[in-house]
């Protein structure tokens, strides 16, 4: 502010307690800084963190987002207006962190200039009456007090104290320790903006996504190939790293008895990729095992089934025919998937059932799936006829796993009951009323890939460490200071030493006896 | 000795280590009864007005026999407590490592809530015994076994699970960086949180015959301001540096706002604020107290709670198979 001509005709006529505009501003920057304020929005920080935990987040499920938004259709609207489908990315909880990152820079700032005059201080002179001090000890001695000084300034630079100069007249050594402690809050309080800028870049240049990878399929790494993407808000499609990859093989390392049966110890991709003009390499890909190509990494995060279906309308042309993504609804691996052949003709085919990769029969009669290894293939579909709705606007009857039945018929068998085809690799099922017929080829893989790049993550690594190195600092490190007095009287000298922690918190009686301890020690040698 | 009988001996030594520990807890319970007794015995006359809010039910007074009959009494069943506390301890390392040894291949005995909850109470017993000495813990004793005996009923009912090998996620060194860093933060908040709690309550009821034995208001803050001082790097070691690396390499991206990293995030804040109240006008002693008992219900929240509450946090090692995403 540089209108103080202006504030001093006002401070004239204004009414008592009336601050100036540059004295609310100070007022409000006093506010901002303060201490108290800063817990405040610590604790704020911490509240405004439990919705994201709770609800359901766009960014991080969208599935399940998209299903909350269905089943709660009066409070979603409130919810997105509030950005409560996307609160770390919202404007209330940034407005949380901002203020809290300005009051944290307003608070350290001062403090270091302060702290950079007092490094070069020297310890203050010792208080008249030591024996003032909550914690002292004294005791009698032969030496003279010069001596007695001298010593005690030796023992206490050894023991890592600074000590105030001797001059001429001094009864008494002043020492201090500890220097380092505020230096490590500082440390540790700018690095949480170091912190903050290196997350910000991830944000905001960086991308992730995912891609549901058929085994044996090549992939190029464009935006099209991906099933989801996330960019950060000043990502560019040309920051992708151009390459494209091939899971040529996976396999699965079942659990084949004891505990944990039915369950996969581990499982890997073989990739063959090649950059840009590169030659093409290998990686076997596994979980905990990214692969990195430029700046981009692929992680093997999930495993399916796809199985090869094709589809002869009733014209004996191919209508639909490849390897269909099911989506497992269990660790067991218990599939589902559609299929839409939209140019059937005379009419539309549309498939929807379950993939058992162990089907067994129940004494019952029911199909069950048997977790593990597929030992046993089968697909369980139900058929329709008829519009399959594509060409709706409407994006659910675009999803290739949902099919839109709403103005399709059931196909029905012989019998009058729905038609169910359950099919075992190989076999082709003729479909009714010479609509066609469903072939199961077998049954290939497909690996779900993430893929991201994240600028910033080294920076946001090197503050954390900085940031524990400066806690370590500003925690273990005990600031105090010792004085030693040695007055002459009853034919020795009375020798008075007295600590005084700067925390607040020590306990110095150990540090005083060990000293007592350490100048007797001395004068015995 | 094969793997099942390994998982039979820690199912056995757990179920020791728990009734070991039930007996030392009835051993300190009599130490503080005869210890009430004492008090009442001795300040009958002072303290007849105060001497309520006693949790241990007492005989009456002269059934205890005289003075120096319950001193020795009180310290005998004090040296029985810790004495079975010990080997109780000793059963209960003995259990984790028989679970270790009883998965194929061998690991690390903390891959699911079961193992987790098993080591998070070993560290807060094995913190206690190991800093009876030097803090002077005597007091707290019933405390911190009554809490081990009640997290372990809750691991063995309702955490249960059969040993069985890692999935695929959690095979990686950093299980063991990350966890064991984790798990040791978990056990010292949850000491530092048991002083904190007494502090409160000495502050209410700075007299009667149980407070009179715990030590002072300021040496009671001074002692959780240390074990919190010790644990929050360790948090900020196993939730802001390991949590990410590990969670970079495993999921693609170092911080997913995933609920237990909101959570774990919440709890490092929490106790951030309780470093920064200790040393703020109007926040120091009982605020602050009130802010580590936040953090420590946000700890406890995160470590069992979240897990049935969200479906979808990726740390739901409950379920074997969260690996598995849909797409």
């Amino acid at each position: 502010m540089t209108q103080t001509p202006d504030a001093r005709t006002e401070r004239t006529d204004r009414r008592a307690g009336e601050l100036t505009p540059r004295e609310l501003l100070r007022w409000a920057w006093r506010q901002l800084t303060s201490m108290r304020t800063a817990l405040i929005l610590l604790l704020l920080l911490a509240l405004a963190a439990v919705p994201g935990s709770v609800i359901p987040q766009e960014n991080l499920d969208s599935l399940e987002t998209s299903r909350w938004r269905e089943a709660h259709p009066t409070l979603a609207p409130i919810y997105d207006r509030l950005g409560l489908f996307d609160v770390y990315g919202s404007v209330w909880f940034a407005a949380v962190y901002i203020l809290l990152m300005v009051s944290l820079i307003g608070c350290i700032l001062p403090r270091t200039w302060v702290y950079l005059r007092a490094i070069r201080a020297e310890p203050p002179r010792a208080p008249r009456n030591l024996e003032r001090l909550p914690d002292h000890a004294s005791y009698d001695t032969d030496l003279g007090g010069e001596a007695v000084l001298t010593r005690a300034r030796a023992v206490l630079r050894e023991r890592g104290y600074r000590v105030r100069a001797a001059a001429d007249g001094d009864d008494a050594v002043s020492a201090e320790r500890g220097y380092l402690r505020e230096v490590g809050n500082l440390l540790f309080h700018l690095s949480v903006v170091v912190v903050l800028v290196g997350f910000a870049m991830g944000g905001l240049f960086g991308y992730k996504g995912g891609m549901i990878v058929v085994v044996g399929t090549p992939v190029a790494n464009t935006p099209n190939s991906y099933d989801d993407l996330v960019p950060g808000t000043l990502f560019q499609a040309e920051d992708m790293d151009p390459f494209v990859f091939t899971v040529d093989d996976f396999d699965v390392e079942w659990i084949e008895d004891g505990p944990g049966i039915g369950t996969s110890r581990g499982f890997a991709s073989h990739l063959t990729y090649r950059e840009r003009d590169g030659e093409e390499k290998e990686y076997r890909l596994r979980v905990n095992h990214p692969l990195k190509v430029g700046s981009t990494e692929l992680f093997l995060i999930g495993h399916g089934y796809a199985p090869v279906i094709t589809v002869r309308d009733g014209e004996g042309n191919i209508a639909y025919s490849g390897p269909t993504i099911f989506l497992p609804q269990g660790p067991d691996l218990l599939s589902f998937g559609v299929v839409k052949a939209p140019d059937a003709r005379p009419e539309q085919i549309g498939l929807d059932g379950l993939f058992f990769p162990t089907f067994v029969m129940t004494p019952d009669g029911d199909l069950t799936n048997v977790p593990g290894r597929p030992r046993n293939p089968l697909l369980s579909m139900s058929v329709y006829r008829g519009d399959l709705d594509m060409d709706a606007a409407d994006s659910t009857s675009q999803s290739v796993y949902v099919l839109d039945t709403s103005k399709a018929t059931k196909v029905e068998g012989e019998d009058g009951k729905d038609l169910r085809l359950d099919l075992s690799p190989g076999e082709t099922a003729e479909l009714p009323d010479g609509l066609g017929s469903v072939t199961f080829e077998r049954v290939v893989d497909w690996n779900r890939i993430q893929i991201s790049q994240t600028p910033g993550k080294r920076i946001a690594l090197a503050g954390v460490v900085l940031a524990l190195v400066g806690l370590l600092g500003s925690l273990f490190i005990r600031p105090r200071r010792v004085w030693v007095r040695a007055v002459a009287g009853g034919g020795g000298t009375l020798v008075t030493v007295a600590a005084l922690d700067r925390t607040g918190g020590g306990d110095v009686t150990t540090v005083i006896e060990e000293l007592v301890e350490a100048l007797a020690e001395e004068e015995k040698t | 000795m094969s793997d099942a009988d390994w998982s039979a001996l820690s199912n056995t030594a757990i179920a020791v280590a728990g009734g070991l520990y039930f007996l030392a807890l009835v051993a300190h319970l009599v130490e503080w009864s005869a210890l009430a007794g004492r008090r009442q015995h001795e300040t009958a006359t002072t303290e007849a007005a105060e001497g309520g809010g006693v949790a241990v039910a007492t005989g009456p007074a002269d059934d205890l026999g005289s003075g120096s009959d319950r001193e020795e009494r009180v310290a005998r069943f004090a040296r029985i407590g810790l004495a079975v506390t010990v080997l109780a301890l000793v059963a209960h390392l003995v259990a984790l490592v028989a679970r270790g040894l009883a998965a194929d291949p061998n690991r690390v005995p903390w891959g699911n809530m079961y193992e987790f909850t098993m080591a998070g109470t070993f560290v807060v017993a094995a913190g206690y015994v190991g800093l009876y000495r030097r803090f002077r813990l005597a007091w707290m004793a019933p405390l911190v076994v009554g809490l081990v005996v009640t997290l372990l009923m809750v691991a063995v009912i309702w955490l249960y699970n059969p040993v069985g090998p890692l999935s695929d996620s959690l095979n990686s060194p950093w299980l063991v960086i990350h966890v064991v860093s984790a798990v040791l933060a978990t056990g010292a908040f949850t000491l530092g949180g048991i002083l904190s709690a007494t502090y409160l309550v000495k502050m209410r009821r700075p007299v009667g015959p149980i407070m009179s034995r715990v030590p002072e208001l300021a040496a009671l803050d001074r002692t959780a301001y240390r074990i919190h001082a010790f644990a929050f790097p360790v948090w900020t070691f196993a939730v802001l540096i390991t949590g990410p690396i590990w969670a970079h390499q495993a999921w693609s991206s170092y911080w997913n706002w995933d609920p237990k990293e909101v959570w774990a995030f919440i709890t490092w804040v929490v106790y951030a604020a309780y470093l920064h109240a200790r040393s703020t006008a109007g926040w120091k002693g009982r605020n602050a107290a009130l802010l580590a008992l936040v953090g420590m219900a946000t700890l406890w929240f995160n470590f069992i709670g979240i897990n049935y509450f969200s479906t979808t946090s990726q740390h739901s090692y409950a379920d074997a198979a969260a690996v598995v995403e849909r797409p």
